[in-house]
């Protein structure tokens, strides 16, 4: 019996306990990650949601950066849900000048879903989880608005992309971690749970 | 299927401004300042809660031009106050796409009874509490958001350690005690029996609570963290400091590390010899002066 993956969650900002909650309810160990000690010994990453400026300014300001792109570089599952989507992707549309991780080869467009009275419940076909559509909850959300042809589209809502993965990182637009739906967490897990055995066998 | 205004995405914003800080603008330049430190949010308004204290008179919903030049300065949520069970100013600001309603006690109240039917909105609202009887009448109401109403404009502390306290101690109590006394319970606190066994339940309130009234420097934020706040309202605090800049960062990242006492220390040392407001001792306020006890 394999041991319980361990996942952090990035904890400057943002719905950090509901994904832990969501994580441990999908089986992983999750730990708050705030610093980049606390980086040592994860085997995936979820960036939550949250404000991608104020995120990617304590990135920064603590020194995270370079540590989470070198450790997802070499090969350590990540996954963003809205703002972290935001910030794992290659670039903002419109806002040049706001810095991201550029892991996710996208560019996202802020808010493309409108203010918050556009904020919404969508079923959301993703034929990756099955045919049962999933209960997407989509606040003040992105879209994806450019994708490289190594980014796989997992799910679009009217014609904008809005769950994609890139080898090692995947990226959602909504928020599987209000719902009590465990389809998308589950999808990570499998992910890290891949990147575990090819450490394994690379290690033997 | 697509279903806007429900209590999820309402409660749900404010979710995703946990861990966060939100700070009071009057101009559309103090909102990019308070972005470039880091905050979660602006509050857009006229006059900083010290300078209505100064200025007396009627305080209202603030300019529409001025609201909506502060929403095209950011790329943050913006938020804007109305006066207690003002519907109709609550209407004006949804029409116009605010991000969140403050129902605030900072405003004169419009209606010295009732509070507004929130549930009404596709817009979700924030309302402050003393207790945990206030905010779930808040809530019951259709807040999707609650706050410590501190002492606003006060640059002091401690109506708002009080206002926590008394909520999060009330929600232990409420953890602990047996099921058949719940009715009373509510009876007691003045709220709907539902949410007093949720919250008996959850050991916690069902939406967001952040702490609000009174926040002037890094360890004011770091210390309602620890006292159960899930982010900080800083409204005078900052822009009535003399360096609006240094504040907000630093209360920023005393609220982002509040656990961490080194960080904070960096923190206060990041203000050199700059100064955080004056603030008012509120045992010398007169009742009429009071601003939470508007509104229960």
């Amino acid at each position: 019996m394999p041991s319980k993956p361990v996942i952090g969650v990035l904890a400057l900002q943002g719905d950090v306990e509901e994904h832990l909650f969501a994580l441990g309810r999908a089986g992983a160990q999750s730990r708050a990650v705030k610093s980049r000690d606390q980086l040592e010994g994860l085997d995936g990453l979820v960036v939550p949601g949250g404000e991608s400026t104020t995120v990617m300014k304590l990135l920064r300001r603590f020194d995270m950066e370079q540590p989470i792109v070198e450790r997802v570089r070499s090969g350590m599952p990540l996954w963003g849900t809205c703002m972290g989507m935001i910030v794992a992707a290659r670039d903002v549309a419109d806002m040049k000048e706001q810095p991201t991780l550029g892991l996710l080869d996208i560019t996202v467009r802020r808010n493309a879903f409108g203010r918050q009275n556009e904020s919404a419940e969508v079923d959301l076909l993703v034929p990756a989880l099955g045919p049962r559509p999933f209960p997407a909850i989509f606040i003040r959300a992105p879209w994806i608005e450019r994708a490289g042809q190594a980014v796989e589209l997992l799910a679009s809502r009217n014609g904008h992309g809005v769950m994609v993965r890139q080898g090692n990182v995947l990226g959602t637009s909504f928020h599987p971690e209000l719902t009590g739906d465990p389809r998308v967490h589950a999808y990570f897990l499998a992910m890290v749970e891949h990147a575990r055995i090819g450490k394994r066998s690379t290690a033997a | 299927m697509e279903k806007t205004g429900t209590d999820t995405v309402k409660r749900g914003l404010a979710q995703m401004l946990k861990g966060g800080v939100i700070m009071d603008v009057v101009t559309p330049q103090h909102a990019v300042i308070a972005q470039e430190a880091g905050a979660v949010a602006v509050m857009a308004l006229e006059r900083i809660p010290a300078d209505i204290r100064a200025a007396g008179g009627v305080a209202r919903m603030s300019s529409l031009e001025l609201i909506q030049s502060i929403m095209d300065a950011v790329t943050i949520p913006v938020m804007a106050k109305v006066r207690i069970g003002h519907f109709a100013e609550a209407q004006v600001l949804q029409s116009i796409g605010i991000d969140y309603i403050d129902e605030s006690e900072v405003l004169t109240p419009a209606d010295d009874k009732y509070h507004v039917d929130k549930h009404a909105f596709t817009t979700p609202f924030v309302c402050g509490a003393r207790d945990l009887g206030e905010a779930l009448r808040r809530i019951a109401e259709g807040a999707a958001m609650i706050r410590s109403k501190g002492e606003a404009g006060s640059g002091n502390i401690v109506e708002a350690v009080r206002h926590m306290r008394a909520i999060g101690d009330t929600i232990r109590e409420l953890h602990a005690v047996p099921q058949e006394e719940l009715v009373a319970r509510a009876r007691d606190l003045g709220a709907p029996l539902e949410l007093v066994q949720q919250v008996a339940r959850d050991g916690r309130l069902p939406v967001v609570l952040f702490c609000a009234g009174g926040v002037s420097t890094p360890a004011d934020a770091s210390l309602m963290m620890q006292l159960g706040a899930e982010g900080i309202f800083v409204g005078s605090g900052i822009f009535k400091s003399n360096d609006p800049k240094k504040f907000a960062k630093a209360i920023v990242d005393a609220t982002t590390h509040y656990e961490d006492p080194k960080i904070v220390a960096d923190a206060c040392r990041s203000l050199g010899d700059s100064v955080a407001m004056h603030g008012l001792d509120v045992r010398k306020l007169p009742e009429s002066e009071m601003l939470a006890t508007r509104g229960n």
